[in-house]
């Protein structure tokens, strides 16, 4: 009889989990608020715990899809003012067994976006030691956006080419006609006047491309 | 009294006073002109501003002894760059030629000083444009936010970053692997790479559509690519100084350090900088000088070039080192913060207990409490000296030091494109001297036929220099650029203009020489001008070509490679070149300046073959 109850006095302390540091099945959690709010960071206190143990307890509903896990579930230990404690996650129909390490971690990373949101931190300040944070797959649009601005350079810069090139054979051909234009004049002229050596520039100044044609043929 | 060699024959080779003044009277030169005195003088102020001022001088200001090295830089650009650029002014404007016209013209047997002269030109705008290629590849991938060489990109199994880039950067890997993609040696070649041969094919047709029609184009080109680094540049010096940090790296830039000046290293590097910074000796003044009318003041032109110069140096030095010091501050903060946070995480402290103030004495406190622990940590020695001094010239600085300082900055798309636009146009517009600089001594000897139009001449070089430039699209082309830098544009350039003051001090003669000069401006040159035409400049490039010569000869030649399976990295690793980049640097700087004597012999040997027949 004596040994009896002695057995049954024996069982509470075994039926709750003992949360400690390095528990085979329990996680580090570090949070950096100053760093991450500077002037709007808000004091680290048992509301903010709970609300902590809210999100676990959400993490752990979401992953599981039925089971009902509940803040009682997540056991918290060793706090420093440093900001960082332990916490395990028990089992929400047997309170003595602990949730594998691995079961927790795939149930964090899931939801690690929403835990992160919830205290307006990120994966740097937020930071649960041993779940490395999800990478996010930086975006690469499907031309690379290098391209496009080369195409439109070297199609612009092909356009100038073109332009100027045409517009030089242009102005070439004109100064030739003008030129076969002058050698004509300068003849009849010369066989008028009896006038050698006058250079055409001589006797009517610059020459003004723009009105060649017309001039020349009322001249003559 | 006067050193002259005896020159037959001159005054049949070159115009006389008479004739310049009929020339210009009458207008019925052949010849392009400037379309104003502004173009000129943008022209050539953007030749001699170019990529160097940016990313040579502030290096060479901070690391021999500060404001202290602007004193031997002043000494040799009053001494040596000044009368240099007068001289190059004077004998364009009175020759009307460019460099091949104006030597053959003082004397046939000098002919080889303008080819030099070509050929330098032409070698150094390979790597120049290829310099630009990656400038321009940069600013293309500047517009995107994001920038890319802001994140390290994820490995193939996404669980985390690329092993090179994690150990050393994502700036050093955007720069290395993902622009360059580099091999480990300069004889592994490795094949052209795709992106780099278009970039190089858009910075030759922009190149061409700016210089198809001589300076007719690139007159108006200047007016963008001379004005714009200097808005750009301020731009960045309001942006700089509103950062912080920008103050201690303008007190680093010029805190003076007398005993530097005692060192001859620096005397050297400071005459080398106002000698390559001024473009002379390329044969591109000369040509711009020749469109001149024949009265314009080359002198006071020579004056106000030096003077923009020099400030524009100072004033480029100031806004690099306000960003360097920007960075510098960011990456002590960041290396602080670091040891402070891990500090805080191992001894469970209240966040906020240690900051930047009594780090030390917190550290020093934990230290006397648990030594062990601390050591644990490897915490990183972070020292703000060492941040400023960190490898800060040439593509390092551009393409690493200032995009990770961008990547800081608030709306970086920005900052990169206004930066890379800035580089962009400092360097084209030095490009367009070093195009004139071959095309017009192609011009001049009839190598091609003479009837067909300048914008063919132009469009040949450009494209005979993207085919040859493509060796440096290769995984290799970066060490190959490097070569090119160190040789191509050193020793023979020191050379032509030993040469060139030789030729008209002595073989043209001084006494023409400031009879010209008192035609064209009205009077003749002072004592100063004359002693250092005749004395000082030849003996200052003179000393210089030997310090030069001599340090090439005698160490053993290395250069730096990028190698992620050494020990070193992510540090450089230097190794030594292989042997047959010997003859390729006989080819760069020996057949160049050996071109002068060459062809004087071949000229004279071809005067005795036609005297005896």
């Amino acid at each position: 009889m004596l040994s009896l109850l002695l057995l049954l006095l024996s069982l509470p302390p075994a039926l709750a989990l003992e949360c400690s540091k390095d528990h085979q099945d329990g996680y580090q959690v570090r949070l950096s608020i100053k760093t991450a709010l500077g002037d709007q960071a808000y004091d680290w206190n048992e509301s903010e715990l709970f609300l902590f143990k809210a999100t676990i307890a959400f993490a752990m509903r979401k992953y599981t899809k039925n089971e009902t896990y509940d803040v009682s579930n997540i056991v918290v230990c060793n706090e420093t003012p440093r900001v960082s404690f332990w916490f395990i996650v028990v089992n929400p129909e047997n309170p003595t067994l602990a949730i594998t390490k691995t079961r927790v971690e795939e149930a964090v990373r899931v939801s690690r976006n929403r835990i992160n949101n919830a205290f307006l931190l990120t994966d740097k300040t937020l930071e649960f030691l041993g779940i490395p944070p999800t990478l996010a797959t930086p975006v690469t649009p499907a031309t690379p956006p290098w391209l496009i601005v080369f195409g439109v350079v070297i199609g612009a810069v092909c356009a100038g080419i073109v332009a100027l090139l045409i517009s030089s054979f242009v102005r070439g051909k004109r100064a030739n006609k003008a030129k076969e234009f002058a050698e004509e004049d300068d003849q009849a002229k010369g066989a008028d006047k009896g006038i050698s050596g006058e250079t055409f520039e001589d006797r009517n100044g610059v020459y003004n491309q723009a009105f060649s044609d017309d001039d020349r043929f009322t001249q003559l | 009294m006067k050193l002259k060699l005896p020159n037959p024959g001159l005054d049949e080779r070159i115009p006389t006073h008479a004739q310049l003044e009929k020339l210009e009277v009458e207008e019925a030169d052949s010849r392009p002109k400037w379309d104003n005195k502004t173009q000129y003088m943008l022209t050539c102020v953007g030749f001699c501003i170019g990529l160097g001022n940016v990313w040579r001088f502030p290096y060479l200001c901070q690391s021999h002894g500060g404001g202290a090295f602007i004193i031997p830089f002043l000494i040799l650009l009053v001494l040596e760059g000044t009368p240099l650029l007068f001289l190059e002014f004077a004998i364009g404007q009175r020759l009307r030629s460019g460099s091949v016209g104006v030597w053959r013209s003082i004397s046939p047997y000098l002919t080889g000083v303008g080819i030099a002269s070509m050929m330098v030109s032409f070698l150094v705008s390979l790597y120049y444009n290829t310099i630009l290629s990656w400038v321009i590849w940069y600013f293309f991938n500047s517009f995107q936010d994001p920038l890319p060489w802001s994140q390290c990109p994820l490995n193939d199994n996404r669980t985390g970053l690329v092993s090179e880039c994690a150990r050393s950067s994502s700036v050093d890997y955007f720069w290395y692997r993902e622009t360059l993609n580099t091999t480990t040696a300069i004889d592994e070649s490795g094949g052209l790479q795709w992106w780099l041969v278009l970039v190089s094919l858009c910075a030759w047709t922009v190149l061409y559509v700016c210089c198809i029609r001589g300076i007719e184009s690139t007159g108006k080109a200047v007016y963008v690519t001379s004005t714009l680094p200097y808005v750009v540049l301020a731009i960045f010096l309001i942006r700089g100084l509103t950062l912080k940090g920008s103050t201690s790296g303008i007190k680093f830039l010029f805190t003076p350090d007398v005993n530097e000046l005692i060192n001859p290293q620096t005397w050297l590097d400071a005459g080398a900088q106002v000698f390559y910074s001024f473009g002379l000796a390329w044969g591109g003044l000369i040509s711009f000088s020749s469109y001149n009318s024949v009265h314009n003041n080359c002198e006071l032109d020579a004056i106000i070039i030096s003077i923009i110069t020099c400030c524009t140096s100072l004033y480029a030095a100031i806004v690099i080192y306000s960003i360097i010091g920007f960075r510098a501050t960011e990456k002590f903060d960041d290396c602080l913060s670091g040891n402070i946070l891990a500090l805080l995480n191992t001894f469970d402290l209240v966040e906020g207990s240690i900051n930047e103030t009594n780090y030390d004495a917190e550290l020093q406190r934990l230290n006397g409490t648990s030594p062990d622990t601390i050591q644990g940590l490897q915490l990183k020695a972070c020292d703000l000296q060492t941040f400023l001094s960190e490898g800060v010239e040439g593509t390092g600085l551009a393409f690493i030091v200032f995009t990770e300082a961008i990547t800081k900055m608030p709306v970086s798309p920005l900052w990169a494109v206004l930066f890379f636009i800035m580089l962009f146009c400092l360097g084209l517009s030095s490009l367009f001297g070093n195009i004139e600089g071959v095309v017009v001594p192609l011009q001049d000897l009839n190598v091609l036929p003479k009837k067909w139009p300048k914008e063919v001449y132009t469009g040949l070089t450009c494209l005979v220099s993207f085919i040859i430039a493509l060796l440096f699209s290769q995984r290799s082309g970066n060490y190959w650029v490097s070569l090119f830098d160190t040789f191509a544009g050193s020793i023979p350039l020191l050379t032509i203009a030993f040469f060139e003051m030789i030729a008209v001090a002595y073989i043209y003669g001084i006494d023409r020489f400031n009879d010209d000069i008192e035609f064209m401006i009205g009077h003749r040159p002072n004592i100063f001008w004359r002693a250092s035409w005749m004395v000082i400049s030849p003996l200052i490039v003179f000393a210089i070509f030997v310090a030069y010569f001599v340090s090439k000869v005698t160490e053993e030649l290395t250069y730096t490679t990028w190698d992620p399976d050494s020990e070193s990295f992510p540090k450089l690793l230097a190794r030594t070149y292989p042997g047959w980049i010997y003859v390729i640097i006989f080819i760069l700087a020996g057949v160049p300046s050996l071109a002068v004597p060459f062809v004087a012999l071949y000229k004279y040997i071809q005067n005795r073959c036609c005297r005896d027949h």
